[in-house]
């Protein structure tokens, strides 16, 4: 069994991104589109790992980053779940159809 | 370190606009009064200042904060500086801040916020005069903008165009003019630093380097500023904002947009663009002077078509800016004093004339010539106050107008000769419609409508007396205004001159 | 002593009646009695500086040649050691200023003294006196002034204090078009002296009169012969406004809306003359040029002809001597032209008398006859108005040049003037205008104060503060022109440009005046008084029918200026308008409205929908990612720039 190399990592990265990224462009129900996002995130946070521990493993740039990410991260979902919750109390929906008011 | 005096007249207004935002919105009177007290410290500041300046010495006085550092990547300095040519525009600010005041003393459609507006507003046209640092100059400058567009679109009136096009159109021209005026100095920034070696945005500092630019980067450099400025100072053809932003601006904002605001381009084309870039500014001075005179000529057609009071004066106020923009052309002693000196007369009775204009408006509720008629009967202080507008506005001698013009005469005509007369002429279509304008809001038999009226009195005199003191005393002794102006002229003209005779090379 | 002080301290003269208006405007103005008092007051202790300061000149024969010059700086531009303009303030006495300094205050005192009565009871009384004071003070100014941008000034205030005073009944729509009239008509000619003055200015640096007439002496080493012409004409078209000349000359009848001591005071006896006097304090520039002291004479000599062809014809008391004041600055202009400043000046001199008596009792009249203006309205008014009659009748023989009367020395030596500089047509024009001058005076005299009573008058004689400085007048129609008289010619030896003119005595010119002033006079007198019920006037008026209506629409000028200002001014300002709002704020607008359809097309592209945004981006993000993969490094560094 070979050893789990870089590549490993990258491609498990952008399979995740990849499924980030259509959740967020096909899915109608906004916090499936969160979630989404975080699923991006996440495959960025692996990226980011992983390049850390393979090329430069002295220092902790990317695991901090990382963990960064991870803050802003959360941070963004409070935000955005608050969002959501309320439009839907306006508008009684959580579908991305119904949200087209962002233009004048 | 000197009582920092410049500051204390920058700052006395945004202090008392401080103030209000505490007192309580239902306390009208408390908020004009307050008004009055900041607007007042300042003009009695820059009084004190404008005669205790030493003309004999010159140059740069009461300087603050020329080791101030405000962004020292880009060598601004929170400079603030007063010589013989921004002093004269002070003291105009604080007598026609002052007088606007007063002016709006009926103002009872939230007076809390229209007063705090007006406050910044002043501090930010005072700013630019004395600012000596281009940065903190074009900072001032936007700080201008805002207000005036708030101010018109809830304050204003609604004639001929709505109030909200008369708001956007004022402010969108003014910003695109900036914009002009931006891209110039960012320019002219990055050439002056690229050949200095270090970032320096003082007036003097800049100037010298910017001096020794190539003739070809002044040439563009200087069209560019003098589109921007230009736009600002309403020089045809970028001056259809001036008659319809005045008349729908409340009386506040007309006197001191007209009276100075309009004067930063004209400030800004002789400080800065003509003092750093000389060899632009002959280059393109044939052509500044044509667009003046076409200026004078084509406004003052266009007054005498008005029936609108705030058009009359509108268009005339575009017609004596001509003159300055004639003035500067001419670019030697005389005709800059008389550029600086007649931005100074017409600040003065342009003010006068809004202020007593937006009376009658307040009053008639009309401003419609043909619906007027015989108002000296019923409201004598008022005529006076128009009619003293109206003669310093057609040149009077013996009013504040009178010498400036003279002096302009004199420049444009040794200049550039029969082209000249052309604007000289002007003289005679502005007593045209200024005469009619004043004969037929004022004169004929008095209309029973208007018999009622109360004339101006106690608070709403201001204007009137301190205007129109100004307007006296500054025709028969010019040598008030003049020996200042001229304590700033000649330095700044001896520079230019010296660069024109070996700038350009580089 | 006193005289030392006064020719010392001569800006003493109109600086008192301007404390004057100052100190009604701000004080005395709620008690109309104390500011007559004041007005009056002032002036009347200015004209005893201007006698005492006028005394000490005319005792020196140095001041001929030499003018008492004092001045201090009013401002300066450019360096302080070499400025590039220095103007003056100063006052400059030499027997010309002198005598009109005089001449001004005398006659300002009485007429300020007259209208105490005349404007008894009117609104405005007060106010009423701050202007004349405004203007004494102004018209002090001009005649002591020892620079031209000085006297361009108080030129300009005079004109001022002549448009407040001629609109001074606010509510009158006549008055108000007037007013506005006389100050646009001015301002033209303004223009064109402006013009001149600034040529002076650039050309000889300097607007002082001793200093230019020095340099202008020699103005060959300065400019050309053809620039020096033209910079005459142009001084020149400033007094054709002021002083009323053709083709100018059309707000001075209007001006008579005024009250009737504006009239005698300002469009008789001073403002109006100012145009004359300023073409004498400019002599050492027309005398340079001979075509522009040509255009002088003729613009005179012309003027004073037209004008008394209209006087003939009109029928308003006022107008009459709105139009005889026309006709008579006319023969002091033609006097200047023909090179005669001394016959100028004393024509200018004696006509301030007569004249202004003429319109005081014109408007004692009408205070009579409340402000009923039409001489056919009148008659008889001899019996109840005594002393105003017979005083309008000395003034109407000066007017005629009937000896020895003021006007007829004075009239006789710019014929005299005339002849002798071989101006034959000028002399003819003027003889003939002698004529007229006697025929429309007695047509009026004859008319208002003769013949028979109108039933529907009730006049009765003003009160002493209006009849005395009538008398006073009267005395002086009477008596100033023997100043001037042929045998002793006191005048000609003081007033003069150049050496005093010794010619013979021209008694063939004097009879021959004489004689016409006689038949013009007889002619009136046969027309108008003998046949009382004047069938044979209004059949010479059918006979000459067109002319007749031509004259007394006073040749449609007014008409044709009217044209002009509203079908050609107005509508190319109509025009300009037009333009400004359709095609410069067109393309203001248009580019606001690009803005907004550019807007309009791009907004498509905005769906709102959240996701096409991210695939828009996503793409973007791809696209860039696939550039930069497959090329090499300068296209990245061209699409991210500078950023390192």
């Amino acid at each position: 069994m070979p050893e789990i190399s870089l590549t490993h990592y990258v491609v498990l990265s952008a399979l995740l991104f990849s499924i980030g990224l259509f959740g967020v462009l096909t899915k109608r129900n906004a916090v499936a589109v969160l979630i989404c996002i975080e699923l991006m995130l996440n495959a960025v946070n692996i990226n980011l790992v992983a390049f850390s521990k393979y090329i430069t493993p002295a220092d902790f740039i990317g695991q901090i980053f990382s963990i960064f990410v991870i803050t802003v991260a959360a941070a963004e979902v409070g935000v955005g779940l608050a969002i959501i919750i309320a439009i839907y109390r306006n508008r009684l929906s959580v579908n991305l159809d119904d949200f087209d008011w962002l233009k004048w | 370190m000197d009582f920092p005096i410049l500051l204390t007249i920058l700052l006395a207004p945004v202090a008392a606009a401080l103030i209000m935002v505490f007192v309580p919105k239902e306390e009208h009177m408390l908020h004009k009064s307050i008004a009055a007290v900041g607007t007042f410290v300042s003009l009695a500041l820059s009084l004190f200042v404008y005669f205790t300046y030493n003309k004999e010495i010159g140059g740069l006085q009461f300087v603050f904060g020329h080791d101030l550092p405000w962004i020292k990547d880009l060598g601004v300095t929170f400079f603030l500086a007063a010589d013989g040519i921004s002093l004269p525009m002070l003291l105009l600010t604080n007598l026609i801040g002052f007088s606007a005041v007063f002016a709006s003393w009926n103002i009872n459609n939230r007076p809390r916020e229209f007063f705090i507006l007006l406050m910044l507003l002043i501090t930010g046209v005072m700013g630019t005069f004395i600012a000596h640092d281009l940065f903190i100059f074009l900072l001032f400058y936007e700080v201008v903008v805002i207000p005036i567009y708030i101010m018109v679109v809830i304050w204003g009136s609604s004639k001929r165009v709505t109030k909200e096009y008369a708001g956007m159109k004022l402010t969108i021209y003014l910003l695109i003019g900036s914009a002009f005026l931006l891209a110039g100095v960012i320019a002219l920034f990055v050439k002056t630093t690229a050949l200095a070696g270090v970032p320096d945005m003082s007036f003097t500092g800049m100037a010298q380097v910017a001096q020794q630019l190539s003739r070809f980067d002044q040439i563009w450099l200087f069209a560019l500023m003098l589109i921007g400025f230009g736009s600002l100072i309403s020089m045809w053809p970028f001056h259809s904002w001036s008659p319809d932003g005045y008349a729908g601006a409340p009386t506040a904002v007309s006197m001191i947009h007209a009276g100075v605001l309009k004067k930063i381009g004209g400030y800004g084309l002789v400080k800065i663009a003509v003092y750093m870039l000389p060899v632009g500014a002959s280059f393109w001075a044939p052509y500044m002077a044509v667009l003046g005179i076409i200026g004078v000529a084509y406004a003052a057609m266009g007054a005498l078509a008005q029936k609108d009071l705030k058009y009359v004066v509108g268009y005339s106020s575009v017609s004596h800016m001509g003159y300055v923009i004639l003035a500067v052309a001419c670019l030697d002693v005389i005709g800059l004093n008389g550029a600086v000196a007649n931005m100074f007369a017409h600040g003065v009775m342009a003010a006068l004339f809004f202020s007593m204009i937006g009376f009658i408006y307040e009053k008639t509720h009309t401003r419609w010539i043909p619906d007027m008629g015989g108002l000296a009967r019923q409201t004598p202080r008022l005529a006076v106050g128009f009619m003293m507008a109206a003669m310093a506005s057609l040149g009077l001698p013996g009013l504040v107008s009178f010498i400036p013009e003279f002096t302009i005469f004199i420049s444009g005509f040794n200049n550039f000769g029969g082209l000249a007369v052309i604007g000289i002429a002007g003289i005679i279509i502005t007593a045209l419609y200024v005469l009619r304008a004043g004969a037929n809001t004022l004169f004929g038999p008095p209309r029973p409508e208007y018999n009622h009226l109360e004339d101006i009195r106690g608070p709403e005199l201001v204007p009137l007396v301190v205007l129109g003191t100004v307007l006296v005393v500054g025709g028969f002794l010019p040598s008030l205004l003049f020996d200042m102006i001229n304590s700033g002229v000649v330095p700044l003209h001896a520079a230019i001159s010296d660069a024109l005779q070996i700038g350009g090379k580089l | 002593m006193l005289v030392e002080f006064a020719m010392q301290h001569a800006w003493l003269v109109p600086l008192l009646p301007a404390c004057a208006f100052v100190v009604i405007v701000f004080l005395t103005r709620p008690w109309q009695k104390l500011s007559a008092i004041v007005a009056v007051g002032s002036m009347a202790m200015s004209c005893v500086i201007a006698t005492l300061a006028a005394y000490g000149i005319f005792t020196n024969h140095e001041y001929i040649e030499k003018p008492l010059v004092y001045a201090t700086r009013w401002f300066s531009l450019g360096l302080p050691g070499m400025p590039d303009l220095l103007v003056e303030v100063g006052v400059q006495l030499d027997p010309v200023s002198a005598m009109m300094m005089f001449m001004v205050s005398f006659i300002a005192t009485f007429i300020y003294l007259y209208s105490i009565g005349y404007m008894e009871g009117e609104e405005g009384f007060s106010v009423f006196f701050s202007y004349l004071s405004l203007f004494g003070a102004s018209m002090l100014l001009l005649v002591i002034s020892s620079n031209l941008l000085q006297m361009f000034i108080a030129w300009e205030l005079v004109g001022l204090c002549s448009y407040l005073l001629i609109g001074f009944y606010t509510h009158k729509v006549s008055a108000r078009e007037a007013a506005k009239k006389a100050f646009v008509t001015c301002r033209i000619a303004d223009f064109g002296l402006l013009l001149g003055l600034l040529s002076l200015q650039i050309i000889f640096g300097t607007l002082n009169l001793v200093e230019l007439s020095d340099k202008i002496a020699h103005f060959e080493e300065y400019t050309t012969f053809g620039m020096i012409t033209l910079i005459a004409v142009l001084v020149f078209i400033g007094p054709i406004g002021k002083s009323g000349q053709f083709p100018l000359h059309v707000w001075l009848p209007d001006a008579m809306e005024g009250p009737t001591p504006v009239s005698a005071l300002i469009h008789a006896a001073t403002m109006v003359v100012a145009g004359v006097y300023l073409v004498a304090r400019t002599m050492f520039l027309f005398h340079e040029v001979p075509s522009a002291m040509q255009l002088v004479a003729v613009t005179g000599g012309f003027t004073a002809f037209f004008a008394a062809t209209i006087a003939i014809t009109q029928r308003e008391i006022k107008r009459i001597l709105a139009y005889s004041t026309v006709s008579q600055i006319g023969y002091m202009m033609l006097a200047l032209g023909v090179g005669s400043l001394s016959a100028g000046l004393f024509h200018m001199w004696t006509h301030a008398f007569f004249k202004a008596l003429m319109f005081l009792g014109a408007g004692s009249v009408l205070h009579a006859l409340h402000h009923k203006a039409d001489v056919w309205e009148m008659g008889g008014l001899v019996k109840k108005m005594p002393i105003t009659a017979w005083t309008f009748v000395v003034g109407g023989l000066a007017i005629a040049g009937i000896p020895p009367f003021a006007g007829f020395w004075s009239k006789d030596e710019i014929l005299v003037a005339a002849l002798g500089g071989g101006h034959y047509v000028l002399f003819a024009l003027a003889a003939f205008t002698a004529f007229l001058t006697a025929f429309y005076m007695w047509r009026m005299i004859f008319l208002a104060f003769f013949g028979e009573e109108n039933p529907e008058n009730h006049p009765h004689e003003s009160p002493w503060v209006m009849t005395l400085p009538l008398v006073v007048l009267a005395a002086g129609a009477i008596s100033v022109g023997w100043l001037g008289t042929p045998w002793h010619n006191i005048w000609g030896e003081w007033i003069r440009f150049g050496h005093p003119h010794h010619g013979p005595i021209n008694y063939g010119a004097m009879i021959g005046s004489i004689v016409l002033a006689a038949a013009g006079i007889y002619l009136a007198y046969t027309l108008y008084l003998k046949d009382a019920k004047k069938k044979r006037a209004r059949r010479m008026a059918e006979w000459f029918g067109p002319v007749y209506r031509m004259l007394y629409n006073k040749y449609y000028i007014d008409e044709l200026y009217l044209w002009f200002n509203h079908a050609l001014v107005d509508g190319t300002a109509r025009l300009f308008y037009l333009f400004d709002i359709y095609v410069v704020d067109g393309i203001v607008n248009g580019i606001g409205a690009f803005a907004r359809f550019s807007g309009d097309g791009l907004r498509v592209f905005q769906s709102g929908r959240l996701q096409n945004y991210v695939l828009v981006f996503f793409l973007g993000v791809l696209a860039v990612a696939v550039l930069m993969a497959f090329s090499g490094p300068s296209a990245t560094s061209l699409l991210l720039g500078g950023v390192k």
